[in-house]
């Protein structure tokens, strides 16, 4: 149990006979209501506190927070668009998830997504008038999957080799896969014609689509249920959660810690890979440098918030989609900027935080009577 | 001198709960100059967080602090410090790339330059006022415990302080160091300071201190002069009831060869050699004692046995009941072992580090050696789950629950939680490193049961001790390691702790002792069958175990 001051250092020479005026104690294990109800409180704040940024701006904000949620949810398209944007997320978030589990701090999904969706586009570019478009997209997926678990991997079978820091090598992995993107582009995989791009895929290649939206969505379903059940039902998932807690402990189990870091590390890296699939044959038909397009940096986020759980990840995904979408309706509408969601999404990161700390501590003030001034 | 004169510290009514939990209910105490004060108490019993109010890491509830007679408020370390009382913490607060000398400035006010020469000439001199041994240039990463200790001791007296406080400081050190930091609390209690020492060892409080003040859950119960009482009349007061201190030994089962270990080799982090050459017998039915200095391979052996330490040679054969040939087992994985129908089980030093995932409830941790049995891809979760209820009901082990988290666990309990997977796998060999260590009184017994039945059963239990007093009661045999090597086994039911302490020292050269305390600057990694004092062997074989002190 822990008991820290609030109050900042004073003078310790000059010793007033005063208690102080804060004090932050541990709680006891607060039940899981009153814990939710705090995270909602918090969530109340943030969205109170980006209102009053928005009033500064000089618009009403519940204008423009009805305009974002219309803007998001309100048509068919808007719909689909939102949701579009929510699975890359979901499943790069997922694909983290699995890493973070192991405390393995992977923040290479941007590099797995990338590595996913060149593998996918090769089969996509060159192969598509080889086989039926059912097969080639089979062919995709796995070929993105295994692209993705092999770049993914890579950090982890250095790590448990020669225990190198799997935080940088993740993050260079990234540049080296987007340097990679950038190459095919502007060279071998370069589209006749003036400037540095890839073709877009043949029909062929490119996703079915069921409800309006690729089916990019009921493989992200299904990965959601495999992750939950992993992570919480595995022999693997215990494995990964015990590495994660105490390499020692694994040790002591009979667990071989190397092995676990790869293999979880090469289901992390196929999922983040199946996300580059999904991106280049489901969303924007082609492979270019905006094919992560930040998701496997945002994916952090939105598996800490939804503090790992799968089912929680698929809210917090859908509600920064949600965000990013509206904040494109309302730079149209008030022409507010749309980083402005991202002034929101930092706000409601800080608050959903933050509020943490009151979940785990309470603040007891001086009492008044009993101060002995 | 007066009465009143001589208290340094006096603290009236303290309250403080936790959580609703009363863990100072009205206590008061009063810290005399030139005395050692113990505060005697079970785990639990408030002993800490009582001196953690004086410290400035607690603020009191209600209840008043006086120092040298006058009202203060302790906010924070730094007004602890400035009030001249001085803490030093069961876990040691120092920066591991730092030297001694920069940990014990460290967030002293001062200029930008430090002037390490006239700094370790102060140090230098505080130390031979006590009788420290102490490199003020030596970095924390290549100290022992005992070392480290000692800078956290220079540190609160360089900082002026008049009231030592000391948590637990024993917890750590061997005999001998044990005996090295009494004698410079005794230096200290001269020199008119006050000393304070947290403990639940009994011989240490009668050894060392002048008064014990007992307190049990959190409640104060009497204050007794140490020259006035007996272990027994403490142990009543600390336990609140008549406590029998004699640990049982029952007769040996069938004596029958379980284990044959011959010239088992492993190197340290450093390729030096850890154990060497080991040759020993662990027969059914018996508790096998091992005894020697801490670091002197204690836990290399364990692993080593259970397959989790690389071996460089030799051999471990195992024989099992039914009077087979007998197995090689040296270099296989604990799991080849396991699927060999041979369960080793083994209570590691480190509970919550290596033996417990400290973040798992209990069921996770139940299954921790056998989630891999059964088909499939999935964990069967019910059966630890029954198992751990199982465990709560026979070891009454408290826990809110199965589901809590073992960390939220008192010591006792987790070792509880522990030792009982550990024999609910029904082992043919058992292995425990330290199993009481940090245990309050009936905890220790409830271990020394558990291991005694086991014994009964024709268990094979290899015991890792430190208390030579236990090791002399409780076990049949015990082999005494130093240096790595085997110095001897005796049978304990006809040895002495003289004999044992001779050899737990045996390899080591007298003279090269003696002249290498003339030298105390550099310390090298070397063994003490080569050439070193205890000290630097200690200093070289506890190097892996820095992480948990």
């Amino acid at each position: 149990m822990t008991e820290k001051r609030a109050e900042p250092q004073t003078r310790h020479a000059a010793m007033e006979q005063k208690q102080p005026l804060v004090r932050i104690v541990r709680r006891p294990v607060m039940p899981l209501g009153q814990a939710w109800a705090i995270r909602g409180i918090a969530f109340l704040a943030a969205l109170l506190a980006g209102a009053l940024l928005i009033g500064l701006l000089g618009h009403n904000p519940f204008l423009v927070y009805a305009d974002m949620v219309v803007g998001a949810l309100g048509t068919r398209t808007s719909l689909i668009e939102t949701v579009k944007l929510t699975l890359p997320l979901l499943a790069a978030a997922l694909s983290v998830a699995l890493s973070f589990r192991m405390r393995f701090w992977n923040i290479g999904a941007e590099g797995q997504i990338l590595a996913g969706g060149i593998a996918a586009s090769y089969f996509a570019l060159f192969c598509y008038d080889m086989m039926p478009g059912w097969l080639l997209l089979i062919i995709m997926f796995l070929a993105a999957a295994v692209a993705g678990a092999l770049w993914g991997a890579l950090p982890a079978v250095f790590k448990a080799k020669w225990n190198t820091n799997e935080t940088l090598f993740t993050l260079m992995l990234n540049y080296v896969a987007l340097g990679l993107v950038k190459y095919l582009e502007a060279g071998p995989w370069k589209k006749p014609g003036g400037y540095p791009k890839i073709d877009m895929f043949e029909d062929v290649a490119r996703l079915p689509k069921l409800f309006g939206v690729h089916i990019g969505w009921l493989i992200t379903i299904a990965l959601v249920i495999l992750v939950a059940v992993y992570l919480r039902r595995s022999k693997h998932g215990y494995e990964a959660a015990v590495v994660g807690e105490s390499p020692d402990t694994a040790r002591y189990a009979g667990m071989n810690v190397g092995r676990v870091l790869v293999r979880t590390m090469l289901f992390a890296g196929a999922i983040a890979g199946i996300a580059g699939f999904m991106q280049v044959s489901g969303a924007d038909y082609t492979l270019h440098e905006g094919t992560a397009g930040g998701v496997g940096f945002t994916a952090i986020t939105v598996a800490w918030l939804a503090q790992l759980n799968p089912w929680g990840m698929v809210v917090v995904a859908a509600f920064l989609a949600l965000l990013d979408k509206g904040a494109n309706r309302i730079h149209t509408t008030f022409g507010v900027p749309a980083t402005a969601s991202d002034v929101l999404t930092g706000l409601i990161l800080f608050f959903m935080l933050g509020c943490e700390f009151f979940i785990n501590y309470r603040l007891v003030f001086r009492k008044g009577a009993k101060g002995r001034g | 001198m007066t009465q009143t004169d001589q208290i340094a510290v006096q603290m009236t009514d303290i309250c403080k709960s936790f959580n609703h939990v009363m863990a100072n209910d009205h206590i008061s105490l009063d810290i005399r100059r030139g005395e050692v004060l113990a505060l005697l108490g079970e785990n639990g019993s408030g002993k800490t967080t009582l001196v953690n109010m004086l410290s400035g890491i607690y603020f009191p509830d209600s209840g008043e602090i006086r120092v040298n007679g006058r009202l203060v408020t302790i906010r924070s370390p730094r007004d602890a410090f400035a009030l001249g009382i001085g803490m030093v913490h069961q876990h040691f607060k120092l920066v591991d790339v730092f030297t001694a000398a920069e940990n014990i400035v460290l967030g002293l006010p001062g200029g930008m330059r430090i002037d390490r020469r006239a700094l370790a000439k102060e140090i230098q001199e505080i130390a031979a006022r006590y009788g420290f041994d102490i490199q003020p240039n030596k970095k924390i990463y290549d100290m022992s415990v005992s070392e480290k200790q000692t800078v956290e001791i220079v540190k609160v007296l360089y900082r002026g302080a008049d009231v030592l406080i000391l948590d637990e400081p024993t917890a750590v050190l061997t005999p001998q160091e044990t005996r090295k930091l009494f004698a410079v609390l005794r230096r200290m209690k001269a020199d008119g300071k006050a000393v304070v020492i947290i403990t639940h060892k009994l011989n240490e409080v009668l050894e060392v201190s002048d008064r014990v003040h007992i307190l049990r859950k959190g409640k104060y119960i009497a204050t007794v002069n140490t020259r006035e009482t007996t272990a027994q009349e403490l142990t009543e007061k600390m336990v609140g009831r008549a406590v029998s201190l004699a640990i049982e030994r029952p007769e040996p089962g069938e004596r029958k060869l379980r284990l044959a270990v011959t010239g088992l080799s492993c190197l340290n982090r450093d390729g030096l050699p850890a154990i060497d050459d080991i040759d020993l017998e662990l027969y059914s039915g018996e508790i096998l004692g091992v005894a020697g200095i801490a670091g002197s391979g204690q836990k290399e052996l364990c692993e080593a046995l259970a397959g989790l330490y690389p071996l460089k040679k030799g051999s471990i054969r195992y024989y099992p009941a039914d009077g087979g040939a007998g197995e090689e087992l040296a270099g296989m994985p604990p799991t080849e072992i396991l699927r060999r129908g041979i369960v080793m089980s083994f209570v590691p030093e480190d509970r919550l580090g290596m033996g417990l995932v400290a973040a798992m409830d209990m069921t996770d941790n139940v299954m921790l050696r056998s989630y891999y049995r059964g088909n499939g891809p999935f964990v069967d979760r019910k059966t630890p789950r029954a198992l751990a209820r199982q465990l709560i009901d026979q070891l009454e082990i408290v826990t809110p629950g199965v589901d809590t988290p073992v960390r939220l666990l008192s010591g006792g309990n987790v070792q509880k939680v522990l030792l009982g997977r550990e024999i609910a796998s029904s082992p043919q060999v058992l292995i425990v490193a330290y199993p009481v260590r940090g245990l309050d009184i009936n905890s220790s017994y409830t271990v020394y049961d558990l291991l005694n039945q086991e014994k009964q059963r024709g268990v094979a239990v290899l015991f890792i001790g430190e208390d030579l007093d236990v090791l002399l009661e409780l076990c049949d045999r015990i082999l005494v390691l130093c240096g790595g090597r085997v110095s001897g086994v005796v049978d304990a039911r006809h040895t002495t702790k003289e004999e044992i302490g001779l050899m737990m020292t045996m390899h080591q050269g007298k003279e090269t002792a003696a002249a290498a305390q003339d030298e105390p600057g550099f310390v090298e990694p070397t063994f003490p069958h080569e050439e070193a004092s205890q000290a630097k062997t200690a200093a070289a074989t506890q190097n892996g175990e820095e992480g948990r002190a």
